[in-house]
């Protein structure tokens, strides 16, 4: 029941809610545990809120290394 | 990126095979336990122990909230079901999960209880809201992921005076868990494993961050590596813990960069510590009661707490004594030694909590593993 899953920002709506695209699926989540968010953000989803931002520098960053260390 | 297919593709996993391969000593065995059923769910999925070296084994842990929900806890919430005012809202999950004598949420359901599935908490306020002349109790469970949303409803329930509003509270933390498995004296009774690193949890971690695990990393000379669950990740960190072995090193390493960093989700921490507290003990399914392993609610918000707006009892009952669960969740055995396995219990007739979450041990080896039993390899 941890299962999360990455999802794309579409839209911020008011009350620190949110609309976000799960495989061009639209699903409403709360974002109240997330500050500066925008449209076009991924975040990780567990149970209807937003966990975190995921970074983008940090997610290249590791697939370069996986390709290094695979390829070593 | 989508942060999923990339973190998937097949050559750089047999290109990461064939680095730990490399680097580990055939001499000596390498036992990691991936505390979470979602790393557990992955290793089944990707069927990454075929991928790995016969000395390098993977041992499942206690993985899932729901399965080391005790089930007294289950036979309370029915109670409290069954009460003609209360409207139960829980997670999807918790309905087939085994109270005493084969008794379910799903069961008390059919006979009358106003059981609802919600998917997340918010759901829970709003059916308080439409329902003003019930009581709606939230059946809060989860590990320090799910702890959060937990705390922003009670918190709005408060902002919106709900006063039919209340919280069956089973959040659990998990590094006392991991101390537990190590230390805990039930070892001598029903036999000790043999750790010799941690695969850490990765949603747990993107809310309390790395540090909370360093005593584990210290005091009991275990490395740990917080990875998430995409089969690269998982590679990718059974190399770091095969190279902190090798290199007599025991910390705590984070390869979940992309969503975990050092101190956590300090929005989520400061929720959860305005509303709850310590309990001094929590049981656990298999691992006894945990000192502080679980969560209540602080004196400011117990008029949302279920148990006492209830007057709800304790009860402790023992499992089945066949099903090995216990075993199971601290690493013990495995699915297939259990002789209930894929007889008596299955996903569909579960006896055991292991068996109802797609992320618990026998769920997992169920779905993904059983197939390959006839060519098990040698426990090393
Ligand atoms: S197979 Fe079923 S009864 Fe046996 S340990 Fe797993 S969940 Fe328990």
């Amino acid at each position: 029941m941890c299962l999360a899953i990455p999802a794309a920002v579409t839209k911020i709506l008011p009350d620190e809610m949110a609309v976000v695209s799960i495989d061009g699926v639209s699903k409403e989540i709360s974002i109240a545990l997330i500050e500066d968010l925008a449209v076009g953000d991924y975040v990780i989803i567990h149970v209807g809120y937003a966990l975190t931002k995921i970074d983008p520098e940090e997610a290249r960053r590791t697939l370069d290394l996986l390709r290094e260390l695979s390829a070593e | 990126m989508k942060y999923v297919d990339e973190f998937r593709d097949k050559e750089i996993a047999l290109g990461l095979a064939k680095a730990i391969r490399a680097e580990v000593d055939l001499a000596r065995p390498y036992r990691f336990m991936e505390f979470c059923g979602g790393h557990t769910h992955t290793v089944s999925r990707y069927g990454l122990e075929d991928m790995l070296p016969n000395n390098v084994r993977m041992i499942h842990g206690p993985g899932c909230p729901v399965c080391v929900l005790p089930a007294g806890r289950i036979d309370m919430a029915i109670h409290l079901a069954m009460r003609p005012e209360v409207i139960l809202c829980v997670y999807g999950d918790l309905m087939r999960v085994p109270g005493s004598q084969g008794a379910s949420l799903l069961k008390a359901k059919a006979r009358g209880a106003d059981v609802r599935m919600v998917y997340s908490t918010i759901d829970a306020i709003r059916i308080a809201e439409e329902n003003p002349a019930r009581e709606v109790v939230f059946f809060a469970i989860g590990f320090e992921t799910t702890t959060p949303p937990t705390a922003i409803m009670i918190r709005l329930a408060e902002k919106k005076h709900l006063s039919n509003f209340s919280v069956f509270c089973n959040h659990v933390l998990t590094p006392p868990a991991m101390q537990n498995i190590l230390e805990s004296s039930d070892i001598r009774n029903i036999g000790g494993v043999e750790i010799d690193g941690f695969i850490g949890p990765a949603h747990v971690s993107v809310i309390i961050g790395t540090t909370p695990y360093e005593f584990i990393a210290e005091e009991f000379g275990k490395p740990i590596v917080i990875t998430g669950f995409e089969p690269l990740d998982m590679m990718q960190a059974i190399l770091m813990l095969v190279r902190q072995v090798n290199e007599h090193r025991h910390e705590v390493e984070n390869q979940y960069r992309r969503a975990v960093i050092r101190d956590g989700n300090l929005r989520a921490k400061e929720e959860v510590s305005t509303v709850f507290e310590l309990r001094d003990r929590f049981e656990w399914r298999g691992l006894g009661r945990v000192p502080y392993g679980g969560l209540r609610l602080k004196p400011a918000y117990t008029k949302y707490d279920a148990e006492l707006r209830f007057g709800m009892r304790e009860l402790c009952v023992a499992d089945d004594p066949a099903c090995e669960c216990g075993a199971i969740l601290r690493g013990i055995k495995k699915p297939v030694d259990c002789k209930l396995f894929g007889t008596v219990c299955t996903p569909v007739t579960p006896m055991g909590s292991c068996m109802v979450s797609s992320e618990g041990a026998c769920a997992a080896h169920w779905t993904y593993g059983r197939f390959r039993d006839h060519q098990q390899r040698p426990v090393s």
